[in-house]
């Protein structure tokens, strides 16, 4: 398990990462963590010609308070949203979700931006993306665009980012009081990518849900916005009833690949109880 | 492919290797530093026997360029105990017989240095927790876990004797 | 000799049999200074990689090396044509079947060795594997052994396509290995027709990987000038290499020297000598520099050694009180493409027979049936005794599903078959003397430790409610010690083991023995018996293993087999030394040997206090002050063959919760009682036994090797291939009777594998008896939450639950 040749580069500042992804094209592979990356360099799947490092480029760390909503540094690492009180203040979601993500030394140096930008299904964060209304800020030769994380992931490993352009912020709306929030995700054991997960982020007015995302992990090409599911609680008094209405509307639209982590028959199975369990802890939490 | 001059602090002393870029930390640490402690057992970053302190923080150097080490702090297992008297951890892994192999112990021991210092007073479950990216085979962790509280315990009473 | 303040104080300082003393071997893991193979750097040396099929059965239409070679540092790219002129491209397997070192003309499993590159290190040979091009007739694969000996199975070894057999017996398909019986069939049969009750289950012990955490690997270096071979490998059995290697390459086994340094567990993984090792010393040989292999974690969870893969119908018959009145166990073993179970008895299915487990059984037959598959060689005993694991597992399956087919309490049914304790030594049905046990007390020491029939009601409870808890009980009898060498043998090496002491003039020792630890703590141990023999602090022993230039020729560490038969060597090498230091101190002390009593560390003239020499003023005197005739020194050797192997046992609870909606199965409770005669350390044996307790919680569930139906191996990497970690591994409760063995010179019997073997079925019996009272008799392992979740979804179990 050794990776092929290749150049290297650490640029200390964003323009030069960006100049060098423009200057080596298709060539050139922005390393971030490098948790998904190395081994897959390691097999020899992945051999880029130049391996761009963004782990030096120290604007895109840290988590930063932008009134009613989370700035989040792409290359943040998972211990660091943990750590900050901020994100535990205003999206709760996102520190909870990454303390389920791998093991405590690969979240001291995998970040969210290389988990939101790989668009490898397994990964978490695209789905909390999704659930929290997230925005991700993109630079590229052009300038910066900013995506909304719903819509971004297009396939397995292909999401709208382009290949000169680089991942520098997510942000994030704050939560409100009445938000309630729940990542559910089974796995084999510490470390595995879920066998399937689903995030929840609703609001409730009084006893309403007022507003609800629900977005699963690892049970189709990409992230899944379970939009049936949400329209099922959207407006009502969420009960047990509407609860197994949603998770059923989340079954549907799985399509998850076949792997030792399960069958389509489980792993749909268990998107919809993660489904199920995710919406009762985020109304409990909505009620507070 | 060219290679690059990068240089550290390894457990307190400063060195400068020429590595390509493409070398993984573990191989220039134990194949050009003679630094063996760090062992390599899986090489996908799950087993955790490579895991070194960078910066303070543990990371597994199975799936780390070292020319991203350029410039850093690096602990290893062989700096545990600079001065020759043995670590609270390494101690406790004695003590507790939390090692029976050693393959996995160097980077059990400069993982669970790091722990007590994130959190000093640990319970078993944050224990388990805490130590969770580093397999062992021959343990079955329980002794290793009566390791860390012994180290714990050991590093309190230390505290305690300083202030 | 009655304990008094003095003696007490001395034999506590001794720090010998019984005590808990820390392990000598740890302060160097602790510091990183430990010298493990891939540690091992020579001048000079080159690394090595392979290449591996892509494919599980293929023909090899052509190897090209060109571009391989022409790789700057690149020195060699070694194929089975390199090897065919020094007659090294095939190698014979301790089973008597012979195995390709490098594919000769065809592949046979994905991942097999095709050709090993050699290079200035591990990046330029890794680079210059993907340089070597290898064109392939893909063939038809045989996945699952059932189908193996089908009439129009492609026939997997064309190089023995037309023998009648492969040295096991007569073969009957070309992918036939073996057949092999064992028992009284005839009055197994009529058992069987006259019983009250019968059940028959099918079950499979799914094929896993004993991964330790340090792969396989060596460095071989010839020195040309010399002529002499040393090879630093990660071996379990250094001595048997040694042979081994000498017979292939044909240097001298004097000029032969092989070095197990640190080892980073085996498992049972490092027993056998695989095609790595091999290729690496030819390479060493030819290139005259030292050559280091080290596989990575996919080659090793791939090609080096996989255990179990039996597919097995258990059959039981009994009256209708639950007496076992006979046993049947029919079985299909997959070996995979190569016979090369590394295993040292001279039965094709090792210790099987000892399946009737710890039961008065009065009839037994067992038959088991070996085939080829296009799967890696090398089965092994995953900490076990060769095929103990599988036999224990069917025979406490069965007792648990003969049981629920009576309606009984499985801890009622144990109490009433197991062999009584005024029973022994007792001779199973199938022909093993078990040398001691006392079974009910431990079980009911247990049942009272847990407080069983609390369990139960709170089962019945939960049963009634729709929760599912599982309690599983597992009464289990192994066999280790291999063993007398009338049993086994390796290579026609018997399977004795050796130790040599001397004691230094200032009275410290040092000992060697044939033994290798790869964890187990000999380095403690070993001291800690020749302590109590000798009256020497253990702290003034130091034990050596692994060099065979240096110690006595072992057979090895594996199957438990290092305290039974190294111990017992041991402890009689320094009884020898005793003897001859009792001489020394007579003659010192000016009286007969008879007239002196042995105490501690010292001989005292029998009635005359303060006449008396210790150990110590012995050992200085054997140096200069000898009696007439006697020649100095104070050295003893013992090559032990056991008069019989020894039969540790244990009565194991576990206790489960099923999460019904997600297959998800807690262990809350696990409770191991362990048998294993004399304890030396109680320490390292309480070690021992987490340990392989853990490895049996993963193999129960969730370790497996999966093939798909071309035969790709499936999960090969640690995403896949579960190790627990922290979080998932349970809590142990440990408890223990100590039941001493007869004929074991200090009554010890070997315990590191007991938990595994005993762990599997208990775990097993656990999640399976979740489901005891809805009908369902068996679910084979692992019991992963995805397949946990099938049998509750397939029951409808799963409903969704209410808030």
């Amino acid at each position: 398990m050794i990776p092929g040749k290749f150049e290297y580069h650490a640029p200390e500042t964003l323009a030069d990462a960006v100049a060098l992804l423009g200057q080596y094209g298709e060539d050139g592979k922005v390393l971030a963590g490098g948790h998904s990356l190395l081994p897959m360099m390691k097999l020899r799947f992945a051999e880029p010609a130049h391996l761009i490092d963004l782990n030096r480029i120290k604007d895109l760390r840290g988590v930063r308070d932008g009134g009613n909503k989370v700035l989040i540094g792409a290359m943040t690492v998972e211990n660091d949203l943990i750590a900050a009180d901020l994100l535990w203040a205003k999206c709760p979601l996102v520190p909870e979700a990454a303390k389920q993500i791998a093991d405590p030394q690969v979240r001291n140096r995998g970040t969210i931006g290389g988990d939101v930008c790989h668009g490898d299904p397994g990964n978490d964060h695209p789905a909390i993306m999704i659930a929290v209304d997230a925005t991700f800020v993109v630079v590229g030769p052009e300038g910066e665009r900013k995506l909304p994380a719903n819509g971004f992931y297009l396939g397995t490993y292909w999401t709208q980012l382009e290949e000169s352009e680089v991942l520098t912020e997510i942000q994030i709306p704050a939560f409100n009081d009445n938000t309630g929030w729940a990542y559910h995700k089974l796995k084999r054991k510490t470390g595995d990518w879920a066998t399937a997960a689903s995030a929840v982020v609703l609001e409730l007015d009084g006893d309403v849900c007022s507003r609800v995302n629900i977005a699963l992990t690892n049970v189709g090409p990409t992230a899944l916005k379970a939009e049936e599911a949400e329209a099922v609680l959207a407006g009502q008094v969420v009960d047990e009833n509407l609860i197994e209405q949603a998770a059923q509307k989340a079954m549907a639209i799985c399509d998850p690949a076949e792997d030792l982590r399960g069958d389509v028959e489980y792993k749909t199975h268990m998107a919809g109880e993660m489904t199920r369990r995710a919406i009762r802890q985020a109304v409990q939490r909505a009620r507070g | 492919m060219k290679k690059t001059h990068i240089t550290f602090t390894l457990n307190g002393q400063p060195v400068e290797v020429l590595v390509e870029p493409r070398e993984l930390l573990v191989h220039v640490l134990r194949e050009q530093l003679g630094q063996t402690g760090s062992h390599i057992g899986c090489e996908t970053s799950h087993c955790g026997a490579c895991t070194v302190d960078l910066d303070g923080r543990s990371l597994k150097a199975c799936t780390l360029l070292a020319v991203q080490a350029d410039g850093s702090d690096l602990l290893t297992v062989e700096g545990l105990a600079p001065g020759g008297e043995l670590h609270a951890v390494q101690e406790g892994f004695v003590q507790e017989h939390g090692l029976q192999c050693g393959y996995c112990t160097p980077g059990m021991l400069i993982r669970a240095y790091r722990l007590l210092q994130e959190n000093p007073n640990p319970t078993e479950a944050e224990i388990r927790e805490g130590m969770s990216g580093n397999l062992c085979r021959c343990t079955g962790y329980q002794n290793i876990i009566k390791a860390v509280q012994y180290a714990a315990k050991k590093l309190a009473e230390g505290e305690v004797e300083a202030a | 000799m009655a304990a008094t303040a003095d003696t007490l104080e001395r034999e506590n300082k001794l720090e010998g049999i019984g005590c808990k003393r820390k392990r000598k071997e740890d302060g160097r893991f602790i510091q990183g200074k430990g010298s493990y193979v891939d540690d091992v750097k020579l001048p000079g040396m080159l690394f090595a990689d392979f290449v591996r099929s892509p494919h599980a059965h293929a023909r090899i239409k052509s190897i090209r090396k060109e571009r391989a070679l022409a790789l700057p540092g690149v020195h060699a790219v070694l194929t089975a044509d390199d090897l065919k002129p020094l007659n090294l491209h095939w190698m014979p397997t301790l089973a008597g079947d012979t195995q390709a070192v490098l594919a000769d003309e065809k592949v046979a499993f994905q991942m097999q060795e095709v050709a090993m590159v050699v290079a200035d290190d591990r990046y330029i040979a890794a680079d210059a594997t993907e340089l070597v091009e290898v064109e392939y007739e893909e063939l038809p694969a045989i996945v699952d052994p059932h189908k193996a000996m089908d009439a129009d199975a492609p026939v997997i070894r064309e190089d023995i396509a037309g023998k009648a057999e492969a040295g096991q017996g007569k073969r009957e398909h070309p992918n036939h290995i073996f057949s092999w019986e064992v028992g009284d069939k005839d009055g197994t049969d009529r058992a069987f027709e006259a019983a009250e009750v019968t059940v028959a289950q099918e079950m499979v012990n799914q094929r896993v990987h004993p991964c330790p955490l340090e792969t396989c690997g060596c460095v071989a270096s010839f020195d040309k000038a010399r002529g002499e071979l040393t090879v630093y490998i990660t071996s379990q059995a250094p001595h048997v290499v040694r042979t081994v290697v000498s017979m292939l390459s044909g240097v001298p086994e004097s000029k032969v020297r092989i070095i197990s340094p640190d080892i980073g567990g085996g498992f049972g993984n490092k027993v056998g000598v695989y095609p790595g090792y091999v290729v690496a010393i030819v390479a060493s040989i030819v290139l005259g520099r030292p050559v280091k292999w080290i596989e990575d974690r996919t080659e090793n969870l791939s090609t080096t050694a996989f255990a179990r893969d039996y597919h097995m119908v258990g059959e039981l018959a009994a009256d209708k009180d639950g007496r076992i009145k006979a046993m049947r166990v029919n079985v299909l073993a997959d070996h995979g493409a190569f016979n090369a179970h590394a295993q040292p008895t001279k039965w094709p299915a090792g210790f099987f027979s000892v399946c009737t487990g710890s039961y008065d059984i009065p009839y037994a037959h067992a038959r088991v049936n070996g085939v080829y598959t296009n799967k890696a060689p090398g089965g092994v005993a995953y900490r076990c005794s060769f095929r103990v694991t599988e036999a224990v597992y069917v025979i406490e399956r069965m007792i648990d599903v003969l049981a629920q087919k009576l309606g009984m309490d499985p801890a009622e049914i144990r109490l009433r078959n197991f062999v009584k304790k005024e029973q022994f030594p007792y001779q199973s049905a199938l022909d093993w003397e078990y040398d001691s046990g006392d079974y009910e007390t431990a079980l009911r020491k247990v049942m009272e430790a847990v407080d069983y029939p609390a369990l139960r009601k709170e089962q019945a409870e939960k049963r009634s409610r729709g929760e599912l808890m599982g309690i599983g009980l597992c009464t289990f009898t192994e066999i280790v010690g291999a063993g007398p060498s009338k049993a086994c043998d390796i290579l026609g090496v018997g399977m004795f083991d050796s130790a040599e002491i001397r004691v230094h003039p200032t009275g410290s020792v040092i000992a060697r023995m044939g033994t290798i630890t790869q964890g187990q703590g000999h380095q403690t141990t070993y001291a800690q018996i020749i302590a109590s023999e000798l009256g020497i602090p253990s702290e003034e022993i130091q034990i050596e293993e692994g060099d065979t230039s240096t110690a006595p020729y072992g057979l090895g560490t594996y199957g438990s087999r290092s305290t039974p038969v190294g111990g017992a060597a041991t402890a009689v090498a320094a009884r020898k030394i005793r003897d001859k230091a009792r001489k020394i101190a007579a003659h010192l002390l000016e009286v007969s040997e008879n007239d002196l009593d042995w105490e501690v560390d010292r001989f005292k003239v029998k009635g005359v206090p303060g006449q008396e020499k210790t150990m110590k003023e012995v050992a200085w005197a054997a140096y200069n002050n000898v009696p007439e005739g006697m020649e100095m020194g104070l050295e003893a050797v013992d090559y032990y063959d056991p008069p019989n192997f020894t039969y540790p046992f244990g009565a194991y609870l576990c206790v489960v919760d099923i999460d019904k909606h997600t297959g998800e199965t807690k262990v809350r409770r696990f409770y191991a009682l362990d048998d294993c005669g004399t304890r030396i350390n109680p320490m390292i044996i309480e070690g021992q036994i987490h340990g392989g307790l853990n490895e049996a919680f993963a193999v129960a569930m969730g370790q497996q090797l999966v093939f798909d139906e071309a035969g790709n191996i499936l999960g090969n990497t640690l995403m896949d291939y579960f190790l627990p970690t922290f979080v998932e591994t349970p809590h142990w409760e440990l408890d223990h009777t100590v039941t001493p063995s007869p004929h074991h010179p200090i009554g010890a019997k070997g315990v590191a594998e007991s938990p595994h073997v005993g762990g599997i079925p208990c775990f097993s019996n656990a999640v399976n008896d979740a489901f005891a009272h809805l009908g369902v008799t068996h679910v084979d392992m692992p019991h992963s939450a995805y397949n946990v979740w099938k049998t509750v979804h397939r029951l409808g179990l799963d409903k969704p639950s209410a808030a």
